[in-house]
């Protein structure tokens, strides 16, 4: 059995993977069936609104061209095109969006993750990353205002100095207050994470005497 | 060769397609190639020393993502089956199911590996347009052109059906001769079997599953077992299986133990797949999951000690063939990363060490030890000495193979030693709830030295292309009897 064809290619091929599967992925999909995957349209909420609208009155030309009105329809457009972009550009191989119970994670980021959070369309693959040069982004939104992110996206280091995040200068026709569509929808997309939480917008807590020390 | 002294085996010749075994290494060297320019330009990104930041198609982020699927997908997977075009003909005595077939798969995977990489570069660029919308709305589809949001599994959904093809009919290629053969099965071709089905099952799950089944965090436990049996059940076995072929034939002896040899299969099968959640510890996947992937961690190291034991029992009382035979030098170095590899995976997994290390570069030192310093130098290993039987001449210059491998074993030593040092250092930072840009500036000269290590990988696999273009275009010469040590038929 264990240097037979049969043995080799039923036991250890496909019986031990089958195994592991089971344990692995469906139990946790049988334990987590009953909360409901919500679509995008359905995070929508009055907080991000609040963001959408902002760009719109930030960057009227740009925003028209982009999404026309800011209507709840438009920002689910934009929240779609922006984590398309997030996965796309690559932002989740720096940037993690989960917020561990351990190493004072939940005081500098908010509150520790729940599987709540992450049963919606925006987060179908998850996007929990495995690398943070940068921040966490799990609780993003309400942090920054929308233009502190429309110049980090053009240039990090004007904002940030010691930033080592590549330029994004595509997401802009020339210039960081001429943002285009792309540009537009994931400055929407960074402003709707967090925002279902009751901590919205939660704020790093860091320790600021700490940067003497070092 | 040999056929006139044993009639009854077949002629090297009808079994190996040398010229495709040669053109899947051409292949994955030029993937390799691609992969470290890739990294370099992200090193350089790290210091803040890019000279072409803001270069819409040379975005650091979308060539990190190029840098370790060329490096699975167009390194190690041309190699490896460049590799199982010689190995498998020759251990079952039988062709390979269809020369036809043979070159068909080849192209097919140069095209999957070259959509990808287009796919990921160009994709974002075009996912604004408003047919990618419309198209997703009517599919209910993320239709995200560019890279899928799965780690080691970014292969562009729209290419991922021929992938899951070529990957059925490279099965069904090399399972022919395996299943005609007759008596018992050598151990690499329990190896190759057992990987053929596991790779096939793996990439369906990981590049199907969390986009088209299931979403948020069932999705990440598919995608944890995803990134961990792509090295697992796809690298690994046929990693090993290739060591069992080829270390015997050039030590001339046979494996130390066959017990040790049943026990590393047996035990590589069970528990290398139950593992896939210790990739996100500390999430919402459930509790008792993640200590079980835990479990079966540390297991599987104690089954890769015997497996290391094994092999250390073979060149027992002959390690003076460590110092003339490069090959062998490739693989027992290798075998020594590989340990340490998974003696370091046994304490980083546990809870304790997780506070620490997740989410910073400790974990990207593992990766590059693992993928690099192990499997990468076997294949060096096996370059080394088929490239001089593929081409009929030896070595231009052994001097050069020798950088190569100083090169390479030293650089990802270096690089390993640096990044680990890093991570411990960016996780205390975390901790310290010191401003975010504390760790950033702490990590740089990290960062500095690893641009260094990652240069001289570089520079040492570059000897080796020097190397193989004057030895292709220099005269037919003897093969060198250090490097020659196999008869033609294993």
């Amino acid at each position: 059995m264990f240097e037979s064809k049969a043995g080799i290619l039923g036991i250890a091929g496909i019986g031990f993977f089958l195994f592991a599967f089971i344990s692995n992925v469906w139990t946790p999909i049988l334990m987590y069936k009953d909360v409901t995957e919500k679509t995008v349209e359905e995070v929508v909420n009055y907080r991000v609104m609040a963001h959408f609208g902002d760009l719109n009155r930030r960057y009227p030309e740009a925003f028209k061209e982009a999404f026309g009105e800011p209507t709840e329809e438009n920002c689910a457009a934009a929240l779609r095109l922006g984590r398309q972009l997030y996965i796309g550009e690559g932002c989740w191989h720096c940037h993690s969006q989960f917020v561990r119970p351990v190493s004072n994670e939940s005081k500098r980021w908010g509150p520790v993750s729940t599987a709540e959070e992450y049963q919606n369309e925006l987060q179908r693959p998850v996007m929990f990353g495995t690398r943070r040069v940068g921040p966490d982004l799990s609780h993003e939104a309400g942090r920054r205002s929308s233009d502190w992110h429309a110049v980090h996206f053009f240039d990090p280091p004007l904002v940030s100095p010691d930033s080592p995040m590549p330029k994004y200068t595509w997401f802009f026709d020339g210039a960081p207050n001429k943002p285009n569509k792309r540009g537009l929808a994931i400055i929407t997309y960074l402003q709707w994470l967090g925002t279902s939480l009751d901590s919205y917008p939660y704020y790093e807590q860091v320790n600021a005497d700490a940067e003497e020390d070092y | 060769m040999t056929s006139d002294v044993k009639p009854l085996l077949p002629r090297h010749d009808d079994l190996v397609n040398e010229r495709l075994v040669a053109w899947y290494f051409l292949a994955a060297l030029t993937f390799l190639t691609v992969s470290m320019l890739a990294g370099l330009l992200v090193a350089l990104q790290l210091i803040r020393a890019n000279p072409l930041d803001g270069v819409e198609l040379l975005s650091p982020a979308r060539w990190r993502m190029v840098h370790t699927n060329a490096i699975a997908y167009g390194f190690l997977a041309n190699a490896f089956l460049g590799c199982l075009h010689w190995a498998i003909p020759r251990l079952t005595l039988r062709p390979v199911a269809s020369v036809a077939l043979s070159y068909f798969i080849f192209s097919a995977w140069q095209f999957v590996v070259v959509c990808t990489a287009a796919g990921i570069i160009l994709g974002p660029s075009f996912q604004a347009q408003d047919w990618v919308a419309e198209l997703a709305s009517q599919f209910h589809i993320s239709m995200s052109l560019g890279a899928q949001g799965v780690e080691w599994g970014e292969t562009p959904f729209w290419i991922d059906p021929v992938a899951q093809l070529g990957l059925l009919l490279v099965a069904i290629n090399f399972m022919t001769p395996i299943v005609r053969q007759r008596g018992p099965m050598y151990v690499s071709l329990w190896y190759f079997m057992a990987a053929f089905v596991w790779t096939f099952l793996t990439y369906g799950m990981g590049n199907f599953m969390p986009e088209y089944v299931v979403g948020g965090v069932s999705g990440g436990a598919v995608g944890g077992l995803f990134i961990h049996d792509l090295v697992g059940l796809f690298v690994t076995p046929l990693g090993w299986g290739l060591m069992y072929y080829f270390v015997p034939i050039m030590l001339k002896r046979p494996i130390w133990s066959h017990g040790l040899s049943l026990v590393g299969f047996w035990g590589l099968a069970f528990f290398y797949p139950l593992q896939g959640i210790h990739h996100f510890l500390y999430t919402p996947i459930p509790m008792f999951l993640q200590y079980g992937a835990i479990i079966s961690t540390i297991a599987v190291e104690l089954v890769v000690t015997t497996v290391v034991i094994n092999f250390i029992g073979t060149i027992w009382g002959d390690g003076e063939v460590l110092k003339k035979n490069l090959p062998i030098r490739w693989f027992y170095c290798g075998m020594i990363y590989y340990f340490i590899t998974c003696f370091q995976c046994a304490l980083q997994v546990t809870l304790t060490f997780q506070k620490l290390i997740h989410f910073t570069d400790w974990v990207v030192g593992h990766a590059h030890l693992v993928m690099f310093g192990v499997f990468s130098m076997w294949i060096f290993g096996i370059m080394t000495y088929l490239f001089p039987r593929l081409i009929g001449r030896d070595w231009y210059s052994r001097k050069l193979c020798e950088i190569h491998f100083w090169f390479s074993a030293v650089g990802v030593f270096i690089m390993f030693l640096d990044l680990g040092l890093a991570g411990v250092f960016q996780g205390y930072y975390w901790a310290s709830l010191a401003p975010w840009d504390v760790s950033v500036t702490g990590s740089q000269s990290f960062w500095v030295v690893r641009a260094f290590a990652g240069l001289m990988m570089f520079s040492g696999t570059l000897c080796f292309l020097v190397n193989l273009y004057l030895t292709w275009r220099g005269p037919v010469r003897e093969l060198n009897p250090d490097i020659d040590v196999a008869p033609a038929l294993a």
